[in-house]
């Protein structure tokens, strides 16, 4: 199946000569929750400004539902909707009104029956005839979103959408998108929220320097770059890590031993090690093992 | 195809604004233009002779009107636009399915239709002050229709290109206004020395007045074709820039 959006060697040079997006490639299929990740200044935000219209990329394609982003503009903004990074409102409207005007950008006539249910599903409903001024960041940032699906697009860009929002408001976002991509609709998220990510992304790319450096399926991504930890909970703490163990990649941390080991390989070393403490006598009284989180793997591909 | 719905949704958004500060837009320009009719057209004027047969109150209407709908215009369209940089809002036009045209269209008429109704309501405040006859009311709104829409198209340039609040008010305040004085609002061109006479030709702003004089009192400072193909040149120069503007992003797209 053709992907909804495919960038193909997009790259973006600023006025001032900083080079954003270097030759990017990138797919995203139909439905599927893309989780972008990247650190500040990666180029995340410029990559969804190209895909969008906010932004002129300097040389490359962008096709969104095989249509040439900038040929035929109208076509292919009409299947998207944004929520930016920053939470920019106009001061004076009313919730209601604000909503409909974005629902209006995109030719669509009133519709106060969705608009309704959308204020509903958002938890805006009781604040609908509210100034914006008046809101919270919270409700702003849910605003940004109903404005963003009030002309029903089929394709959502979610630019860190948790940033400044508390847990509560984050998990009922979350269970919002995955309403959203259970009704088909395709969601590409930025996010410094590693956590995010892994709650509900089904791809994960990651950008740096302008760069793609990787794109994966977060399962498998967390099976081929993920190191296993083991943590074995010492009887008494050890000032130092006895030379016995000088072989393992061992470290002593308040109280524990800490061992990283590639779970794929035949030979991780656990047992060598446990039967190494025995035979040494360190006595210990709990031993677990957890996969590295994907936060850990992104930062050593970051590192690179 | 055009989107005439979005167009129509920018206009409303923009209308709305002026109804939210009604006083600011409709109510202060009306004082004030009141002012000068009082200083102007009734304490000064009445010891000032007629001008070419009209007595001086009636002779500076036009003049007023001009001046009023000139700035308003600027000021109406540059904030419009301005705003909506300064906050950031623009990303939604910026990515929704419409053209520079359907952008123009919300903008510049909105604060075009703002000085129409402005420019009228100068024109009834101006019936209690002095008696008015208008020789073409066809010329007359002609005029002041073709005029709100190239300035309101220059002010949409001005907001476009400010990259602050001071950017903003240096041209009307600056550049239109000293123009708009010195363009016959207060007096007919053929007052001055025959050296200024020269150089009040320099100032397109001598033709508008002069035009939409003409449209009251059926005399101009200079003859109707030259007005109407100045204003016509500033109109087709406003629509270049603004395509200009929209084709390269001008300081709206990164």
């Amino acid at each position: 199946m053709a992907p909804i959006i495919s960038i193909q060697r997009v790259s973006k040079k600023y006025r001032g000569g900083f080079q954003a997006l270097k030759d990017v490639n990138l797919d995203i299929h139909e439905g599927e929750i893309f989780a972008l990740l990247g650190p500040n200044g990666a180029g995340k935000t410029t990559l969804i400004g190209g895909i969008c219209g906010t932004t002129n990329i300097s040389s490359g394609k962008i096709l969104v539902d095989g249509k040439d982003n900038v040929k035929y503009f109208r076509h292919t903004r009409s299947l998207i909707g944004l929520v930016p990074q920053e939470i920019t409102l106009s001061a004076f409207e009313t919730v209601w009104d604000n909503v409909n005007f974005s629902r209006g950008l995109f030719g669509k006539g009133p519709e106060p029956d969705y608009v309704e249910q959308l204020l509903k599903d958002l938890s805006l409903w009781d604040k609908k005839g509210n100034m914006l001024m008046t809101l919270s960041g919270g409700m702003k940032r849910r605003v940004m979103i109903a404005k963003a699906l009030s002309h029903k697009p089929r394709i959502l860009f979610l630019d860190e959408p948790s940033a400044g929002v508390d847990v509560e408001l984050r998990r009922d976002m979350w269970q919002h998108v995955h309403k959203l991509r259970q009704s088909g609709v395709t969601i590409i998220l930025t996010t410094h929220y590693i956590e995010e990510a892994e709650e509900m992304a089904d791809r994960i790319g990651v950008i740096n320097k302008g760069e793609i450096i990787l794109v994966e399926k977060k399962q498998e991504l967390m099976k081929k770059l993920g190191t296993k930890q083991m943590s074995i909970e010492l009887a008494t703490p050890l000032e130092q890590v006895p030379p016995e163990l000088s072989n393992f990649e061992v470290k002593s941390e308040e109280g524990r031993l800490i061992y990283y080991y590639d779970p794929k390989k035949a030979d991780t070393g656990v047992s060598k090690l446990i039967k190494t403490l025995s035979q040494i006598k360190l006595e210990y009284t709990d031993i677990n093992t957890k996969q590295s989180s994907l936060e850990e793997i992104f930062v050593e591909l970051v590192k690179k | 195809m055009i989107n005439i719905q979005a167009a129509k949704t920018i206009y409303l958004f923009e209308m709305a604004r002026m109804k939210r500060t009604l006083g600011q837009s409709v109510a202060s320009p009306v004082l004030s233009t009141s002012l000068y009719f009082v200083v102007f057209g009734s304490a000064i004027g009445s010891r000032i002779s007629e001008i070419g047969g009209v007595s001086y109150g009636a002779f500076i209407v036009p003049g007023l009107i001009m001046l009023s709908i000139l700035t308003q215009s600027i000021s109406n369209a540059s904030f419009g636009i301005y705003f909506q940089k300064f906050t950031g809002t623009i990303y939604e036009i910026l990515s929704a399915p419409i053209s520079y045209i359907e952008i123009i269209l919300g903008f510049v008429g909105a604060a075009a239709s703002k000085s129409i109704i402005l420019g009228l309501l100068i024109l009834l405040t101006a019936h209690f002050f002095v008696p008015l006859e208008i020789h073409s009311p066809i010329w007359m709104l002609f005029f002041l229709f073709l005029t709100s829409i190239t300035f309101s198209l220059f002010g949409f340039i001005i907001g476009i290109w400010a990259d602050n609040f001071e950017k903003l008010q240096i041209i009307p305040l600056l550049i239109i206004t000293p123009l708009t004085f010195l363009g016959g609002s207060f007096y007919s061109i053929d007052m001055l020395p025959p050296f200024w006479q020269k150089v009040s030709m320099l100032n397109p702003v001598v033709y508008l007045i002069s035009g939409f004089r003409w449209s009251f009192y059926g005399k101009a400072d200079v003859g109707i074709g030259i007005s109407l193909s100045m204003i016509s040149l500033l109109l087709v120069v406003c629509l270049y820039l603004v395509r200009r503007i929209f084709k390269t992003g001008y300081q709206i797209k990164a």
